[in-house]
Formats: C-alpha cells, structure tokens, sequence
C-alpha cells in the first residue's frame, strides 16, 4: 500500500513537470517500486525484469535521447479535455472489468485450477529445473518464448533502422549541435 | 568525466563483476530467478557503463557494432535451430525431449540452449540500440 502510495505521488510528479530530465528519473524510481511490488507479489523473475529494463535500461536510453532533444517539454498546443476524457473513460472501463474478477489470491481462481498445477507437480521430473518460471517460459511455453524473442528481433532491427539509416547531409552551413 | 581517476578504476574493478552476475543470472534460472531476458540487459549494462566512463570511441573498439547487430538475428537462429534440430531428432518443434540421453535431460539441455538464444538476441538488440541511439548526436 505504500509503495503503491508512492507510485501514485510520483504519477503526479511526472504529469505535473514540465522538466524532461525530472521525469526521466522519476520513471526510473516508478520501475524501481514497481520492482518492489513484484517482489512483495513473489514474482521475483518479473521484479528483476522491471528493475534491469524499466529502471536500467529505459531510464539510460531515454537520458541518452534527451541529450538530443531538448530538456523541457514545449506547451501543449491543444486543450487537454479530449484525451483526458479518453483516458478517463479507459480507467472507468478497466476498473468496471476488474469487478468480474475473483478476488485476489484465492485458490481456486480459474489461473490456478487449469494447467498451472501441472506444471508445479511435474516441473522438477520432466525438466530437471527447480524454478518453474524457467521450465515454463523456455520448455512449456518455448513457442512464446521464441515469439517474444522474435519481438526483440523485430523492434531492434526497426529501431536501428530508423536510427542508423542514411541520414540527409545538408550542404552548407555546419549541422548545428544540440547540447544540453 | 574521462579524467575522473576514481571512476576509471571503480568502474574498471566493477566490469567483470557485472559480466559475472550477469552469466550468474543466466545459467544459474534453473534454480533461482532470472534467464537470458535479464542477463541480456545487465551485459548491455557493462557496456553502457564502459561506454559512460571512457568514451564511445573506446567502447566501439571493445565491441565492435557490427557483432551486436550481428547476434539479434543470430539469438533466433539458435532458438529455432533448436527447435529444427528437435525436429530431425524426431520429436516436435521446440520439443527438447529428444536432445538428452532421456526426457528430463533433454529438457534441461534444451532449455539452457534456448535461454542462451534469447541472451544472444537480447544483448545484440540493446546495445545496437544504445550505440545507434548515442552515436546520433556526434
């Protein structure tokens, strides 16, 4: 709860700054309790996950953006309303969804009762792993796997596309070099 | 920063240990948390790092761009080389059971390749990422 106190302060703090820099820390510091709540949830693999790309990898890449932008954000030109109203209404959908769900951590919840006891019964005789999440992620679910790997393959190759593609040389005058 | 001798050497003792903990967390997901996911990130953390301290010249001579461009599509090519070669042992694609003297340890064998792929692809992709996105701005 207080984690989830602070993430919701910090939410603010990013919606309220109008300094990029500020809210590239703080986004890293949100990953960071965000981590914390996993880690509080037991989900250590996803903690670690958060904690090593939102808060290490993200913030650096986003920092390293910022030094070729600008560091403050420009006004905006348009009257927030619209997208307020959308994202509002987006929040009142998902929490109307979220009351048809059982209630936290119950047994019986339909996640528990499918294949998920099969994999805890028989992880350890049919793969010789300890940790589930591993024997899941790479054995039962491979095709996933490969599938979010392919995702990597695909965002790096477009990212590097865009970023390392012929850039257009003006003739003339020197380029002028943003700094910070 | 590059005349920052404390830095120089704090980060020059701290290198392989972060390469370390990152194999740590790679072969060590049998039995604790982590996987190649994680320790694909904390690799591209070192060079970052290495990056920060001395300079992207430096770190393009210790890694070379084109091998991490080269290692996204060479992760793929491992973990569905993996699943064709499950293929022509007979069994189903991505089914490991086939690589082993037995099921289990075929399981085992193949889900350590596998994580390595992803590793493989993971770090290729960041750190293209991060060198292209850094060396934009000269």
């Amino acid at each position: 709860m207080v984690l989830l106190t602070m993430m919701a302060v910090i939410t603010i703090g990013v919606v309220r700054l109008r300094n990029l820099f500020a809210v590239v820390i703080l986004g890293g510091i949100y990953s960071f309790l965000m981590a914390s709540v996993m880690i509080v949830l037991d989900a250590v693999d996803v903690a670690m996950t958060e904690a090593s790309v939102g808060a290490g990898l993200a913030t650096v890449l986003m920092l390293a953006t910022l030094y070729l932008t600008k560091a403050e954000e420009t006004v905006p030109a348009h009257s927030p309303i619209l997208p307020l109203f959308v994202a509002v209404g987006t929040a009142a959908a998902l929490v109307y969804g979220t009351m048809d769900l059982p209630p936290f951590g119950i047994a019986d919840a339909p996640v528990h009762t499918n294949v998920a006891p099969r994999y805890l019964e028989r992880s350890l005789q049919e793969t010789l792993v300890p940790n589930v999440v591993t024997s899941v992620l790479a054995s039962y679910r491979g095709f996933d796997t490969l599938g979010e790997t392919t995702v990597i393959f695909t965002a790096g190759i477009g990212v590097l596309l865009l970023l390392k593609g012929r850039r257009r040389v003006k003739p003339g005058p020197k380029r002028k070099r943003i700094r910070r | 920063m590059r005349l920052d001798v404390i830095f120089r050497v704090g980060a020059k003792i701290m290198l392989p240990f972060i390469l370390i903990f990152a194999f740590y967390v790679q072969f060590h997901a049998d039995f604790g948390p982590g996987g190649g996911f994680q320790a694909g990130v904390i690799c591209t953390a070192m060079v970052i790092l290495y990056t920060i301290i001395f300079g992207l010249d430096a770190a393009r001579t210790v890694v070379p761009p084109w091998i991490p461009e080269l290692m996204i599509p060479l992760g793929i090519l491992i973990f569905a080389g993996t699943g064709m070669v499950d293929l022509m042992l007979g069994g189903n694609f991505l089914d490991y059971s086939v690589m082993g003297p037995d099921a289990p340890h075929g399981q085992e064998y193949g889900i350590l390749i596998v994580e390595f792929g992803v590793l493989v692809t993971v770090f290729g992709a960041m750190t293209s990422i991060f060198f292209a996105i850094v060396g934009r701005g000269r």
